[in-house]
């Protein structure tokens, strides 16, 4: 009996797990395979939605132009993500103080991502706010079009929703680190830079990495900010599978939804590669 | 000659709290100096006040006669080795030592080389790729060690750099701390709050008390003639006793005991009694209420042994007794 009771233990995780990630996981993969018409899918097991993903340049496109968004707004939130992380963590000496500025930063989180989004739209428009500020103070002639229905907004939009997910776990990780080092360093003729590249940042890396990893999960997956605030003119692949999926192109989308799945793995798998995590864990 | 390191009126002060109360301060060269007394008495914040690492709210600093009151710590030619030793933990213990060389922009092959050099100066030499978490204690310590003597500081500063070691290791390494100090030929300053450490280390020890120096001279001195009540009572070893002609510190180990009523000397009852090997220690209670304490060589006391209960005087050679300012 006493045999069982590590498996007994071990039993609820694996059923959740089970349940909701390796049977729906599994039917996605199954389903990748299927053929489908214009008014229902076919049980069957073809190659065909595979080929085309394989095969079609606008996938190919797409699944770069998904690279790319998720790249620069990586690149971007990791800058902005630091730097408030750093002044939280080690400029602000005050813990109450600390603690209200963090909570200020997770303010635009009490409401929906949607509602952030449609937020910048009356700002970014051809007549919005910032062009016409800009237009009466007589800085440029006519509205700026990339402001809105970009790529440019639609990573503005992510660095919006995301930067937080950098902040969190580097600030923690920051918040770790001990003050002495730093004062060791100073000690040793450390400079602020060489302090901050020889010290800080080597023991920073593991809340870099999780907050990358957080950042280009969520930009990867991501379907509603690229269609929101490209207009349409932009695609990801996120958008792609939503695209499919309302088509009832289901097994198409499956076999998307496995690439999309192969790819994210992959860049997780890098990123632990360079930066061990686990300490953080 | 001139002093390595010269305290002028230093003051500390955080908020309306005072932590250093002006105290000045002349520290011989090459000498190996304790900065000594209870917590908060003041001696961790001078000791980061001459390292650069807490402002100086009043007085001066000098260090080798130049004037340090503004400088980095960089630019003062000291080196810290700090409390629980801060070792960079994603570094290895060679490139720890290597840090101080690696910031001035010594080249890679060169830092090593000369890290291995300090690596073996502690005996280390086959730890070098060991990262901190991966060394016991005593070998941070010596890490530690080595990585403030790389860049050569004309004063090495050291915060209770024993306090986290076992005994046996503590003995070990203030062998080592001295020997180190006589071969470089460096000044040391050295805070602690044991004065045993503080007794076996120093040229000059500094017993410090509510952020001033209570008595700054020679271990023997002090222990000889205590400046202070506080002093006679912080140091040890003494009885610190009021007579009608004024107080006396009066050595423990020069103190003797007269068994029975009516023996020559203060009268009292033994309290206690303490076998420590080579001496027996007796605390007594005085009959005018105050407590003293006779440290006697073993012998003596087994010719003419007490207990608890008993009655006892407390005598000393009229020469023993080292008469002590009344104060507080």
């Amino acid at each position: 009996m006493t045999r069982l009771f590590p498996w007994i233990q071990t039993a609820p995780l694996a059923l959740v797990l089970a349940v909701f990630l390796l049977v729906p996981v599994g039917m996605l993969v199954v389903v990748s395979f299927y053929d489908y018409d214009a008014f229902s899918l076919i049980p069957a097991f073809v190659l065909t939605n595979y080929q085309e993903l394989f095969t079609s340049p606008v996938t190919w496109q797409t699944y770069l132009k998904t690279i790319y968004f998720a790249g620069i707004t990586w690149a971007v939130t990791l800058g902005i993500g630091f730097w408030i992380a750093y002044h939280l963590a080690f400029v602000v000496q005050n813990a109450t103080l600390r603690m209200v500025l963090f909570i200020l930063c997770t303010v635009p989180f009490w409401t929906s991502n949607l509602i952030r989004m449609i937020a910048w739209v009356p700002f970014l428009g051809r007549n919005g706010i910032l062009n016409s500020t800009l237009i009466g103070m007589g800085a440029i002639e006519q509205p700026l079009e990339f402001l809105l229905f970009s790529d440019f907004s639609v990573i503005l939009a992510f660095v919006h929703l995301y930067t937080l997910f950098m902040v969190v776990p580097i600030f923690n990780t920051m918040m770790r680190i001990d003050r002495r080092l730093l004062e060791a360093a100073r000690d040793a003729g450390a400079g602020f830079w060489q302090t901050l590249w020889c010290v800080i940042l080597p023991l920073t890396k593991p809340g870099i990495g999780i907050g990358s990893i957080f950042v280009v999960v969520l930009v990867m997956g991501d379907f509603a900010t690229v269609r929101l605030m490209s207009g349409g003119q932009s695609a990801s692949v996120g958008l792609m599978i939503s695209n499919q999926y309302g088509a009832m192109q289901y097994p198409a989308a499956a076999a998307n939804a496995v690439g999309l799945l192969l790819m994210v793995l992959l860049v997780v798998a890098a990123m632990l590669r360079i930066v061990d995590i686990r300490r953080e864990l | 000659m001139r002093a390595d390191v010269e305290l002028i009126s230093v003051t500390k002060r955080y908020g309306a709290a005072i932590a250093v109360d002006g105290i000045s301060l002349a520290i011989p060269p090459a000498s190996y100096c304790c900065l000594l007394g209870p917590s908060g008495c003041g001696k961790t914040s001078t000791l980061r006040m001459i390292a650069g690492h807490e402002s100086i709210s009043a007085g001066d600093i000098l260090l080798a006669g130049r004037n340090v009151t503004d400088l980095a710590p960089v630019e003062r030619g000291t080196a810290m080795m700090f409390q629980s030793y801060a070792l960079f933990p994603h570094l290895t213990a060679l490139e720890n030592i290597a840090f101080g060389l690696r910031m001035r922009g010594v080249g890679k092959p060169e830092r090593l080389a000369k890290a291995g050099e300090y690596l073996r100066l502690v005996q280390l030499e086959k730890m070098a790729d060991r990262l901190p978490a991966q060394l016991s204690g005593g070998q941070q310590q010596r890490v530690a060690l080595a990585r403030a003597l790389i860049t050569r500081p004309k004063v090495l500063l050291l915060d209770e750099p024993l306090s986290a070691l076992d005994p046996f290791l503590r003995g070990q390494m203030r062998e080592e701390l001295k020997r180190l100090q006589r071969e470089l030929g460096i000044t040391f300053i050295h805070v602690t709050h044991g004065q045993e450490e503080a007794m076996a280390l120093s040229d000059i020890a500094v017993v410090m008390d509510h952020g001033r120096i209570a008595q700054a001279a020679p271990p023997r001195e002090i222990f000889e003639r205590p400046a202070s009540a506080f002093v006679a009572r912080f140091i040890g070893g003494h009885n610190v006793i009021r007579l009608d002609s004024g107080r006396y510190a009066i050595r423990t180990d020069r103190s003797w005991l007269a068994p029975g009523e009516g023996t020559p000397g203060l009268p009292g009852r033994v309290t206690a009694v303490e076998y420590q090997g080579p001496v027996v220690r007796v605390v007594l209670a005085l009959a005018d209420g105050q407590s003293a304490e006779a440290v006697l060589p073993d012998a003596h006391y087994h010719a003419a042994p007490v207990a608890p209960g008993d009655a006892a005087s407390l005598g000393w050679e009229a020469q023993d007794a080292h008469p002590l300012p009344e104060d507080a």
